[in-house]
């Protein structure tokens, strides 16, 4: 079987400065895959070259056995690839249900329509009221997304990024400055969310990593020290030195 | 799924339905009947013009308004539609053409331009496109003076609409003939204009126009969703260049300069880019300025520029904004409330405009009549401008209404609050 994502050599620099040092990384289908790391080993910086936001300066990632390189983010997007920001990036002027349904748009073939009326529709309405139910946020419906609360507009994100059906979900913070009842609330809904789809996120969040991933692994400096079940990343010593003896204790 | 049963009516079968065709009906029908409420023919040619600039900028705003496109170039799209229908006129081949199909030529033209810049201007919003707009509006105005064959250099190129195959028996020899051509193009542009933005090419341009990234990311390219509105707005613009042609019979290279072009941009801004028909407004109040008040003062343009810039520090949303904005009071059956407030504050406030623009007008013509015209006549009074007393009327107009003014907006502020809460929310 192919793996869902696949990263070989992967290197980044930006001038002189090598943000990404090699990276060698395998996600399985259906998989629930944590990056984890301290501030400034390049968590983002990986996810950016995943989804072609920046191009990597060497080495090649595959997306079910296919290369990405050279690929624009809306043609990753087409082969089944979603991701959501660490800094919320929604369309603040229109309202909650038609940021859903903009995403709705692509994956239910109306492409470049313009001889289609998307109030018409009853799939995309349906569609994107059933996503706002699974969010949680029919009650918001008809609000401009800009005046939602923050864990709102965090769980509009989330719901953004799967309503187009991707298989490949890509969370960036999910969990970033929330409360704890907030935090709770967002990794019950990725949880169920992302049933039966590969996840892969980056969270600072100990207690949600170690709760929803099935494997872990652990950036520093732009390479990846150790991959593998939760529990084996806690008990590798290099893991326990460099990160998550610092990290773990910070939780306590 | 659970739903409101009150919230699915009108949203599934949101298409076609007496509340959305509405607005439609009612403005066919007015105007339908504009010409015999107005019968002069001045009046017509008023409302011709206030026809093609209305299309022009609705076509400008499916830019700036819809995709977030700021651009300082859109008259060549309008002009270029125009001057092939011009040329069409001088051709033989026009005396098969109706001359109501004739605007279609001009689209088709203005859209195949649209094609060709927009391929390498829509790659980035923001700056980028505006400059780009800016040099290509003055690549092809300067092109006017240059390819003399097409643009006809200075004098333009003029032709005779009259030459066309009659439809149905009229010759559009007469004003209000041509003001119902430009009356149904009008219509059916903007009724498309308007179902353009309910597709999903013209949602995802609002959703490009607030994020593009985000957009990229839900597998739209932003860049084609960008040129596909780009393609639409030229398409428009050239209909309002054709029935420009159809209406004036010259094209000069005035309808492809930066004047042109940034007067439309002050038009959509006037009326507010953020509503449809923001743009209606906006085209509706500065052609009245432009054609009535110009008949009045020479310093016409002094008074439009100075409403364009009240217009975008108070209200940035335009008049069609300050219009959407007594929706909520009206709703809420609360509108009495600003009745007296708007009375006490607004008389004041006219009467210092008028106040102050005295004041401009007998300064101007203090300065700029001829030597020994003394008189003047302005607001239906004759007067000379050496007196005195002129000057301190309109001096103690300007600032008593100034004074009044100010001194009432607080309460028009307050009950403009009141208005605006719902009953009980209030203690």
């Amino acid at each position: 079987m192919t793996a869902a994502l696949d990263i070989k050599g992967l290197r980044k620099s930006f001038g002189q400065t090598e943000i990404i040092r090699g990276i060698d990384l395998s996600i399985n289908r259906g998989e629930r895959h944590a990056i984890i790391g301290p501030n400034g080993a390049g968590k983002s910086t990986l996810f950016n070259l995943i989804t072609a936001r920046f191009p990597p300066t060497s080495g090649s990632i595959s997306l079910h056995g296919r290369n990405l390189q050279g690929l624009a983010p809306y043609q990753i997007n087409r082969l089944g690839l979603s991701r959501s920001f660490q800094i919320t990036n929604i369309f603040p002027k229109m309202s909650v249900f038609e940021n859903v349904r903009c995403a709705l748009l692509w994956a239910q073939g109306y492409r470049y329509s313009f001889w289609n009326m998307v109030s018409r529709s009853r799939a995309l309405t349906e569609g994107a009221d059933a996503i706002l139910e699974q969010i949680n946020l029919s009650q918001r419906r008809d609000l401009p997304a800009g005046v939602l609360s923050y864990a709102e507009q965090r769980a509009l994100e989330i719901g953004i990024t799967i309503a187009g059906g991707a298989d490949v979900i890509m969370l960036d913070e999910p969990t970033a400055g929330m409360s704890h009842s907030e935090t709770d609330y967002i990794v019950e809904l990725i949880r169920t969310v992302t049933e039966g789809k590969t996840l892969v996120m980056v969270e600072h969040d100990m207690g949600v990593v170690f709760g929803l991933a099935d494997r872990i692994s652990v950036l520093v400096y732009g390479e990846i020290i150790a991959t593998g079940a939760p529990a084996e990343v806690r008990a590798n010593a290099r893991v326990q030195e460099a990160y998550l003896g610092a990290a773990l204790e910070a939780e306590h | 799924m659970m739903q409101n049963p009150d919230n699915t009516q009108g949203r599934m079968d949101g298409g076609i339905s007496m509340r959305t065709a509405m607005p439609w009906i009612l403005a066919a029908l007015l105007l339908l009947v504009m010409p015999f409420v107005f019968q002069s023919n001045s009046a017509i040619t008023i409302m011709n013009q206030m026809g093609i600039t209305i299309v022009f900028a609705l076509s400008y705003n499916m830019l700036l308004g819809q995709a977030g496109m700021l651009s300082f170039g859109h008259a060549v799209y309008m002009g270029v539609g125009g001057f092939v229908c011009v040329h069409v006129m001088n051709w033989g081949i026009f005396g098969s053409i109706p001359l109501p199909a004739l605007p279609l030529v001009g689209g088709i033209f203005g859209m195949l331009l649209a094609c060709v810049v927009g391929y390498f201007s829509t790659r980035k919003a923001g700056t980028v496109f505006a400059m780009i707009s800016l040099g290509v509006g003055e690549l092809i105005a300067a092109c006017s003076v240059i390819i003399v064959v097409f643009f006809g250099g200075e004098e333009g190129v003029s032709g005779d609409r009259t030459y066309g195959l009659p439809f149905f028996g009229v010759e559009f020899l007469n004003q209000v003939e041509v003001y119902y051509l430009t009356a149904g193009w009008l219509l059916i542009s903007a009724m498309l204009m308007y179902l353009f933005s309910r597709t999903p090419i013209g949602r995802m341009a609002n959703a490009v126009r607030d994020n593009p990234e985000r957009a990229e990311f839900l597998g739209y390219s932003s860049r084609w969703v960008r040129y596909n509105s780009f393609v639409a707005a030229g398409f428009f613009a050239g209909i309002a260049g054709g029935l420009f042609a159809i209406n004036y019979e010259i094209l000069t290279e005035e309808n492809l300069n930066l004047t042109t072009s940034g007067s439309i941009l002050l038009v959509t801004f006037l009326g507010g880019v953020g509503v449809f028909f923001g743009p209606v407004v906006g085209a509706i109040v500065f052609t009245l300025l432009q054609t009535v008040l110009s008949l009045e003062t020479e310093i016409w343009s002094l008074y439009v520029g100075a409403l364009f810039v009240a217009t975008v520090m108070f209200f940035p949303s335009g008049l069609a904004g300050v219009m959407q904005m007594h929706v909520v009071p009206i709703k809420l059956g609360k509108w009495r409330l600003l009745v007296m407030p708007y009375v006490t504050t607004l008389v004041p406030a006219i009467f210092c405009i008028i106040g102050v623009s005295g004041l401009i007008e007998v300064l101007f013509h203090a300065r700029h009549a001829a030597i020994g015209e003394t008189e003047m006549t302005l607001f239906w009074v004759t007067f000379q401008h050496t007196a005195i007393l002129p000057w301190v009327v309109f001096a103690l107009l300007a600032l008593s209404g100034f004074w009044l003014a100010r001194r009432n907006a607080p309460s028009l502020l307050d009950a403009w609050h009141r208005a605006n809460t719902p009953d009980g929310a209030d203690t």
